[in-house]
């Protein structure tokens, strides 16, 4: 960590007074990774892209937005129409919304899998859940700022969940809304958070990094690493392997900005929006799907909005729910099974969340609801206790040796 | 320490240390990745430039027909005063006293006109983009009985040229065209 590493004068007179290029050499170029990682560790700096992009473009359609009632529709269209390049910028927001959230989901269950949340990783865990609850209030917020029908509709609908809080409900959606319903006061706050919270964001995922760092990242095996054996400098081997992962993200990411914009929104948001009538049939966005089932799977207004807060609220506590010491499925023959249905009901309840509140759905939809509650609050538990796992590598080169048979 | 491909050397047959054909590799994905940086780049920096309905509008259409002798009217053309001068022939005459060329921006008076009567200049001052004064009656219309910046003290002339002050040069003459004996449209 001396400053004398760098080659260059003026770096060096620079880090011996502020050791910024010694942090980032740390951090990006020197930090010993565990050499087993595969290609489901490319999501979390492919997620660090999303919110990059998202906030470039972000900055620049704020620019040429209007945040009120009777201005904000028709300043979308204009960057649509007559901004230089406006649509390309917007479709790019747009899209890499969507992209975030698969990226994240598919990060957050690579956790899962791989148990990345366990000891000494529990408050990185934590912070990547406070992270995601941001994620889902900035993009609720985007949404809304288009004002068109489901702009308005999605937040009606959303803000009117607090209103199931006993007796003071209604106030405080009335604070929400600055109002008696969803209006100027409510779309200019929202877009003022909405310009806020990507950076809370970016602050949050300093800390996520650096809980990150302090033990390193966790491995397909699951296992601690014990030495420079079972390391590699993070540079250049992960920067290569996660630019092969950014180069396969951006190339779908143009595929749905050029071919496919609007295939992940929906087609009432360009119908400017009208209070005095809701769309027929109002969803959210498909990120926010899962949850939306949820909600709609109890027939109790306060209950639906406690379970639906509390699918994200458990995934706090999962550190302590799974107390079994094996970290990966690897090693794990029944969490597996476990692992993988929960990824179903999760897909079911996503599929559910988009199909009408009426007959076969509902009962499917209680269905799924109650086995995502119990993986976390009843099978996690007892796997803990009565599952026989296999036998653990003494190292992580030892699986490698194993299968080429061949000293390293 | 591992340090970058880009810096490693593989020696040749001869012992002469030369460029690997890795570091061709890297220098091109380098290279590549400037460029799309750069092809990214373009859009987000593009859409500060003027949009398409504000270049619609980067033309004004006005009739100078009702402009009285002496009158002095003032039309927005790009979101800047235009100043139009219905001149006298007395104006006319002090505008062509003076040798164009003596002066700090040199320039004719016929030079700056279409038709001798018709004066049609860019109401900004030229030193720091202030509006002159001297448009209506009661306006202080400066030593050279123009035009008078308040802001710095600029002198301009009937012509609209620069004659005392901070300001460069004479206020801009914008493109314009007759459409028809009453009609001109600026831009």
């Amino acid at each position: 960590m001396s400053a004398a590493k760098f080659s260059n004068p003026v770096v060096r007179w620079i880090d011996h007074r502020l050791p910024v290029f010694s942090m980032l050499d740390h951090t990006a170029n020197e930090y010993p990774t565990p050499k087993n990682l595969n290609y489901m560790w490319n999501f979390g700096s492919l997620a660090g892209l999303s919110l990059v992009i998202m906030i470039v473009t972000g900055v620049v359609l704020a620019m040429s937005y209007t945040a009120h009632v009777d201005y904000a529709f028709e300043s979308v269209e204009r960057i649509m129409r007559d901004v230089n390049h406006g649509w390309l910028i917007r479709y790019i927001h747009m899209n890499t919304a969507s992209f975030f959230f698969i990226v994240v989901y598919l990060h957050i269950f690579r956790g899962l899998y791989y148990g990345s949340y366990k000891a000494p990783r529990e408050l990185l865990w934590i912070l990547g859940v406070v992270i995601f609850l941001l994620m889902m209030a900035t993009a609720f917020m985007g949404y809304v700022l288009p004002w068109g029908q489901m702009s308005f509709w999605g937040a009606t609908v959303i803000t009117n969940l607090f209103s199931a809080i006993p007796f003071v409900g209604e106030s405080v959606v009335t604070f929400l809304w600055g109002g008696f319903s969803v209006d100027n006061p409510t779309l200019t706050r929202f877009f003022s958070l909405h310009y806020l919270m990507p950076f809370l964001i970016a602050g949050v995922v300093v800390l996520h990094i650096v809980a990150l760092h302090r033990f390193g990242s966790n491995n397909p095996i699951g296992i601690d690493t014990k030495g420079r054996q079972d390391t590699i400098s993070f540079h250049p081997y992960y920067t290569i392997k996660d630019m092969v992962g950014i180069a396969m993200f951006l190339l779908l990411l143009a595929i749905a900005v050029f071919f496919f914009p609007n295939a992940m929104g929906h087609p009432d948001n360009y119908i400017p929006a009208n209070p005095m009538q809701t769309p027929a049939h109002i969803v959210p966005e498909w990120y926010f799907l899962p949850f939306y089932a949820i909600l709609r799977a109890v027939p109790d207004k306060l209950g639906g909005v406690l379970l639906m807060f509390g699918a994200i609220a458990i995934l706090f506590i999962l550190p302590w729910l799974d107390r079994s010491p094996v970290r990966s499925a690897r090693f794990r023959p029944v969490f597996r099974i476990f692992f993988w249905l929960l990824f179903i009901d999760a897909l079911a309840l996503g599929y559910l969340g988009a199909m009408p509140a009426e007959g076969i759905y509902v009962t499917l939809s209680r269905v799924a609801t109650a086995w995502y509650f119990l993986h976390f609050l009843v099978i996690l538990p007892m796997l803990g206790v009565f599952e026989n796992t296999k036998p653990l590598p003494k190292s992580i080169s030892e699986p490698v040796l194993a299968t080429t048979g061949e000293a390293a | 320490m591992v340090k970058s491909t880009s810096n490693s050397k593989s020696p040749s047959a001869d012992g002469v240390q030369e460029p690997a054909r890795r570091d061709f590799i890297v220098v091109a994905t380098y290279a590549m990745g400037a460029v799309g940086a750069a092809a990214v780049a373009w859009p987000l920096i593009d859409q500060m430039n003027p949009a398409a309905d504000t270049l619609a509008l980067a033309s004004t259409e006005v009739d100078v027909s009702k402009i009285a002798e002496g009158q002095a009217i003032t039309v927005t053309w790009r979101g800047k005063p235009v100043f139009i001068r219905h001149r006298t022939p007395d104006e006319i005459a002090r505008a062509n006293a003076i040798d164009g060329a003596e002066l700090r921006d040199p320039q004719e008076d016929e030079a700056r006109v279409q038709r001798p009567a018709l004066l049609v200049v860019v109401g900004v001052c030229t030193h720091l983009g202030c509006v002159p004064l001297g448009q209506k009656t009661g306006d202080v219309k400066g030593d050279y009985d123009g035009w008078f910046c308040p802001c710095h003290g600029s002198h301009y002339d009937t012509s609209g040229r620069i004659r005392k002050g901070p300001a460069p040069t004479n206020l801009e003459v914008p493109p314009y065209n007759f459409l028809s004996d009453n009609v001109i449209r600026i831009g």
